[in-house]
């Protein structure tokens, strides 16, 4: 790299952890201002682990992205599959553009659309409140869902549609040969699909914002309940253990991908058709 | 054995039809519907009579702004926040771009060691809530901010920068930068190197090249970053409420706040307008650069 690439990837690197830099800093501040530092200390992390509503919403999140990453994972590669064996043009067209509506639409009228639809048949039955846990975990799957499919769909794409006739011409039912066949194939996609859903459900805030309700408070909107008024470092102090813990996440996949690599690296290499270029 | 083995094609046919059910109800229960009752409530009264007052309310609604020297002025309230709120989003959008080509080129033709951390570290904040990130920069731009305090010690001027539409902007552009990072990212990483190097053999200049050869081949790189960038930037509204000090309304903000004051029909009705311009300025884009991926190749 050249000097100069060097230099201006660094003042952009600077530029998007400067408020990371802050907030690991401030986070140790003895004072309560999120400006002036006035000795170190470890207060905020103490009063972060005494302060009941913030664990609450914690689990809470917790609960909800494990459930809305399970469900999304496991109807999206089914849709997944489905999708990838549609033969009519119009209907994977059709397919393709309902499944990028909710990622190109803004969060916020998605959001919007689905808490007025709650609203609207939460009033019909007579209810005072429609929104709780069960009309978030809806929201969450499927802001969730596009993204396992995205994610598989390639895979299956990927792999030889012979594979699976060849076990079914071999005696295997149809469950059978996607379970010992096509599932593997496809596993690594279906994993990242999860750890995306999760990831993205931990950390939504505009969807889950419009759709909760009820006392059921997660992570982020606790967080903007917080900022609605005066902010102490306590956040910081919650933004810097969620910093390490990603960090933390972040270096284990790295490990695996290389661990798997290694798995991977003594199979011979496939062979492929050499291609012939033709004379120009 | 023909017979049964159509049979079994049908059998699994049929499990293929089977697993895509579950997607498609959800899909139209919880993507479509929805949609459907943004427009239903967009054009209803309380009552659920039909009416056209909230579409009219947002494009004819009148008021009055005070200018700094005294005079005032009647303006359409909410077309100009539109407005502003499409103007601070493009801005953003072209700034992003700008700052994440270069970016984005380094990286590609980095060593794949190299690669691989700078994704990493792009990543990083992406992972983090972008409600504290945003709070962070409130923190550093306020008046009596690190920033300012960082100017004091130098002997230089302070500067107001929260509540401007600066503030918003590089709150914008902090946000959503990585989302035109990896795009374009990700299309030059797959770049015929080959190409460059015999434009460059044939006499191209460093910008011919770039002209020429690199910007066509990233284009639909651009593409999805400009998109993955303007959305979000257009429909904010908290990086406006922290950054904009409450100064700056977006068409966010004023969804946002219908929704809180419970006027769920007229919160519907911008939620209609803003999703039909999207669309609309979507396709138009998606259009012209098409012609130009065309033209160019």
């Amino acid at each position: 790299m050249r000097p100069i690439a060097k230099f201006y990837t660094a003042l952009l690197f600077l530029f998007l952890f400067a408020p990371i830099l802050i907030m690991l800093v401030f986070s140790f501040n003895g004072g309560n201002s999120l400006s002036v530092l006035d000795g170190f200390s470890l207060y905020w992390y103490k009063e972060l682990f005494h302060d009941e509503d913030t664990l609450g919403a914690l689990g809470n999140t917790l609960i909800l992205a494990l459930c809305a990453a399970l469900l999304s994972t496991l109807m999206g590669t089914a849709a997944a599959v489905g999708i990838n064996k549609l033969r009519s043009k119009y209907m994977k067209a059709a397919m393709n553009t309902v499944t990028n509506l909710p990622m190109v639409n803004p969060e916020i009228i998605t959001g919007i659309s689905l808490m007025l639809m709650f609203v609207f048949f939460g009033r019909l039955i007579g209810m005072r409140t429609s929104l709780n846990f069960g009309t978030m975990l809806i929201a969450h799957i499927t802001f969730c869902l596009p993204y396992v499919i995205l994610q598989v769909l390639p895979k299956l794409r990927q792999m030889d549609p012979a594979l699976p006739e060849a076990a079914m011409d071999l005696g295997c039912t149809p469950l059978r040969a996607f379970a010992k066949v096509e599932l593997p194939e496809i596993f690594p996609g279906i994993l990242t699909g999860l750890i995306m859903s999760f990831t993205l459900s931990l950390d939504d805030f505009v969807i889950s914002y419009f759709t909760s309700g009820n006392g059921f408070e997660t992570l982020p909107i606790r967080i903007y309940s917080m900022t609605k008024k005066t902010v102490t470092p306590k956040m910081y102090a919650l933004a810097t253990l969620i910093f390490f813990v990603i960090l933390l996440l972040l270096l284990l996949t790295n490990l695996s991908d290389r661990s798997d690599k290694d798995r991977d690296d003594p199979r011979p290499p496939k062979r492929r058709r050499k291609k012939t270029h033709a004379p120009s | 054995m023909n017979k049964t083995l159509s049979q079994e094609k049908r059998r699994v046919l049929r499990a293929d039809h089977l697993s895509l059910a579950p997607y498609t109800v959800w899909a139209v229960l919880f993507i479509l519907v929805p949609l459907v009752f943004v427009a239903y409530y967009a054009f209803t009264d309380d009552n659920f009579a039909f009416t056209l007052e909230n579409i009219q309310r947002f494009f004819v609604s009148t008021s009055t702004v005070f200018q700094e020297d005294g005079s005032s002025q009647e303006v359409r309230t909410y077309l100009l926040i539109f407005w502003r709120s499409l103007k601070l989003a493009i801005i953003s959008t072209l700034v992003c771009l700008v700052l994440a080509y270069p970016l984005a080129y380094i990286m590609a033709r980095a060593k794949p060691r190299t690669q691989k951390i700078f994704l990493t570290i792009i990543m990083i904040p992406m992972w983090m809530n972008f409600l504290i990130r945003t709070y962070a920069w409130m923190t550093i731009l306020q008046d009596t901010g690190i920033f300012n305090n960082f100017l004091t010690l130098l002997h230089l001027p302070n500067i107001h920068i929260i509540g401007t539409e600066a503030a918003v902007v590089i709150g914008m552009v902090y946000d959503y930068i990585p989302y035109m990072i990896l795009p374009l990212y990700s299309i030059m990483a797959k770049m015929d190197e080959r190409l460059i190097e015999a434009a460059r053999d044939l006499g191209c200049s460093s910008f011919g090249v770039l002209r020429r050869v690199i910007w066509p081949l990233s284009l639909p790189g651009v593409i999805s970053g400009i998109t993955m960038v303007l959305i979000p930037s257009v429909s904010t509204f908290y990086i406006s409420q922290k950054l904009g000090d409450g100064k700056i309304m977006l068409i966010g903000d004023v969804i946002e706040g219908q929704y809180v004051a419970n006027n769920l029909h007229f919160a519907a009705a911008i939620s209609f307008v803003l999703m039909v311009l999207l669309l609309v300025c979507m396709a138009v884009m998606r259009k012209l650069a098409g012609r130009r991926v065309e033209g160019g190749l």
